[in-house]
């Protein structure tokens, strides 16, 4: 048994976010250098700070600075960062209780080793040489030395106008496989045959091939070796341009049947004039040269008409 | 308000790494089949299907609309999904028995965690504008909680060890486990830590794999087989999104589920904890007693399909009373960081 074939699949997105009133002016204040924390009304400090008091969902009564400096409550060690972690060195986790805060602030400890870590030690921020308004703003904590550093006071930033919106990258990683059927159709593709799946229950055929047969739940187990022509089910003509287009509007987008097959799907029809395309027009696939294939269907460019005369509506009404 | 009760239960093996697609449709094509044959039921007969899963497991948006294929839905069926793990699907599923709009209903839950970066994927679970940006993945934070916890003198690294050694003695019996086997507690401590002060065996495995439950009510539940595991509670609750302010040590969350649900001694209890740590802090949230079996399919340590576990510690312990092994029994289900979100379904048997 052959293993099922599996390529990268990495995403990546930047989530724009809009603040609201209570971290707009939470975010503001770390470009400046400053932390605020919410007091909720039985007089707690939240850090960061709640929008909304967890237990009495009131609103908080105002915004106050805490730290810079404050205390580990607990921490954790993280020996091999992972991607879009504070640092790239091992560091702690922890949560942090700045002074004036009674909530622990979730972060980074550049301690050195893991040995160095201690709950109640004193942590004081540093801070990004960039700062836009983000919780990155602080690069991570750092422990703190015993006798008060001033230097973080005479540090502050000039006032920073109002944060109202962050970006929060997104990248991850994964191995996308293709299930036992789609690899035999893939790589038959990539030998230049089209591989269909037939149900053992209803006895349709599927391509591109399915896990399941959709309406019996079983696996389609018998390989059908598909002709590359068959009959436009219906499409439609693209005339509206896009990011990403391939082929110039107007084109067509149609449904293709393949003999045999039970099942339409989508493909590009070239080689005529868009007004020509209809409803039962026989096509053949235009193949990419030989040298460029894959396991894709992407070995077939689009589908031209063949010439021939279309087929009776009867042949195809049950699959539209 | 209507009696219902779980009648069917089973799950994919648990593995490391399964060939199957991140649709999940290999993994519960042949569970369907066995549960539908365990039942005497066809597909036809289940009025309600629900699904959990997360798209994020997959990497693509709308993945799990591909899971359908699965249930072979022609004529057209009633079904739903939630973006949680199949406990919040038989939820659902409860729901809609209860209003009678179903009499008979299937929730089922898989993912193929192996397909991406697990630890990675679950810091999106976390607060978007201050606390996923520094991408803490999950184990992380389940060992700040740990520590927390150690340092309270509330478990030792030996107590979380112990649940190990208890894990994978049990899971023995359950042919579909991914870590079973005899191991000494001693043994365990002399690892590594893979997450100070976790070690990589206080962690449940990566796992791929599915679950699925049917329920059904009073008439046909009878119908269906001799002694279901009536339903006498089923609630969840949510703790505060704010990591920091929450209390990590009691997990109110689940007290107020279990108290919801009416919970007093049960026993069997199948526990959804994803670290040793959370198995005590669940069993203290739950008022578990010395007389309560704990998680004897060996738990989510043995194997922790995401999105699947839960329910399958739902269909574990309603197992025991079906079997007439005990005659009341709790399945619990989380989800979320450092145990954010926890449901409680009580069962017993008549």
């Amino acid at each position: 048994m052959t293993t099922p074939l599996s390529a990268p699949l990495e995403i990546q997105f930047d989530y724009t976010r809009s603040l609201g009133p209570v971290l707009s002016k939470f975010m503001t204040a770390l470009a400046e250098q400053r932390i605020l924390g919410s007091r909720s009304a039985d007089g707690r400090v939240h850090v960061p700070p709640a929008e909304y008091d967890p237990v009495t969902f009131s609103a908080p009564t105002d915004l106050v600075e805490v730290g810079p400096e404050g205390s580990v409550l607990t921490w954790s060690w993280q020996p091999e960062p992972a991607e879009g972690q504070p640092l790239s060195h091992p560091f702690g986790w922890a949560f942090i209780r700045l002074d004036g805060a009674d909530t622990g602030l979730l972060h980074a400890v550049d301690a050195g080793s893991a040995d160095q870590m201690r709950t109640g030690m004193r942590v004081r921020p540093r801070w990004a040489p960039e700062r836009s308004g983000h919780i990155r703003d602080i690069q991570c904590f750092e422990p703190a030395a015993k006798d008060a550093d001033t230097r973080s006071s005479a540090e502050k930033s000039a006032t920073a106008s109002d944060v109202t919106m962050i970006t929060t990258p997104i990248k991850l990683h994964y191995q996308h496989s293709a299930s036992a059927e789609e690899s035999r159709y893939l790589r038959a593709l990539r030998a230049g045959k089209i591989i269909g799946q037939r149900c053992p229950a209803c006895g349709k055929v599927y391509v591109p091939p399915r896990g399941a047969c959709p309406t019996d739940g079983v696996p389609t187990t018998t390989d059908v070796e598909l002709p590359d022509h068959g009959t436009v089910t219906t499409f439609c003509v693209v005339n509206v341009p896009f990011q990403g287009q391939r082929v110039p509007s107007p084109y067509v987008a149609a449904s293709v049947l393949l003999d045999g097959a039970d099942i339409a799907f989508q493909h590009l029809i070239l080689g005529c004039d868009p007004a020509d395309v209809r409803m039962g027009m026989r096509v053949r696939a235009v193949w990419r040269p030989r040298e460029q294939w894959g396991t894709t269907s992407e070995n077939i460019d689009h589908f031209e008409p063949t010439g021939e005369p279309d087929a009776p509506y009867e042949s195809y009404a049950h699959h539209l | 308000m209507r009696d219902v009760a779980v009648v069917g239960f089973a799950e994919a093996p648990s593995v490391r790494r399964t060939d199957a697609t991140t649709n999940g449709v290999e993994m519960l094509v042949p569970i369907f089949h066995e549960v539908l044959a365990d039942t005497g039921l066809s597909r036809t007969d289940i009025d309600f299907w629900c699904s959990g899963s997360s798209d994020y497991l997959a990497g693509r948006a709308f993945s799990f609309v591909s899971a359908v294929d699965a249930i072979g839905a022609f004529p057209p069926v009633m079904e739903s999904h939630v973006e949680m793990d199949g406990a919040w699907a038989l939820y659902e599923a409860w729901v809609k028995v209860l209003t009678g709009d179903a009499d008979v209903a299937l929730a089922y839950g898989f993912g193929k965690s192996s397909a991406g970066s697990l630890r990675r994927v679950l810091a999106l679970q976390l607060d978007p504008y201050t606390v996923a940006p520094l991408w803490p993945d999950s184990v992380s934070i389940a060992a700040l909680q740990a520590r927390l916890g150690i340092e309270a003198g509330r478990w030792t690294e030996r107590d979380m060890a112990e649940v190990v050694v208890r894990s994978r003695a049990a899971a023995r019996t359950n042919p579909r486990a991914q870590l079973a086997g005899h191991v000494k507690a001693d043994e365990l401590l002399a690892e590594p830590y893979l997450a100070d002060p976790l070690r990589a065996h206080d962690c449940a495995p990566i796992t791929d794999g599915a679950a699925v439950v049917i329920i059904a009510a009073e008439g046909r539940a009878h119908e269906i087989c001799d002694r279901p595991a009536w339903i006498t509670g089923f609630e969840h609750r949510i703790d505060s999104g704010s990591l920091g302010s929450r209390d990590l040590l009691t997990s109110p969350s689940t007290v107020a589920a279990a108290t919801a649900a009416g919970l007093h001694s049960v026993h069997v209890a199948e526990l959804h904890a994803p670290f040793t740590h959370q198995e005590i802090v669940l069993r203290d949230a739950l008022g578990l007693g010395d007389a309560t079996r704990v998680s004897p399919s060996g738990g989510a340590l043995s194997g922790n399909a995401m999105f699947a576990a839960g329910l399958a510690r739902i269909g574990w312990a309603a197992r025991q009373l079906l079997s007439g092994d005990a005659s009341t029994a709790l399945g619990h289900a989380t989800s979320g960081p450092a145990l954010q979100q926890n449901l409680v379904c009580v069962m017993e048997a008549r």
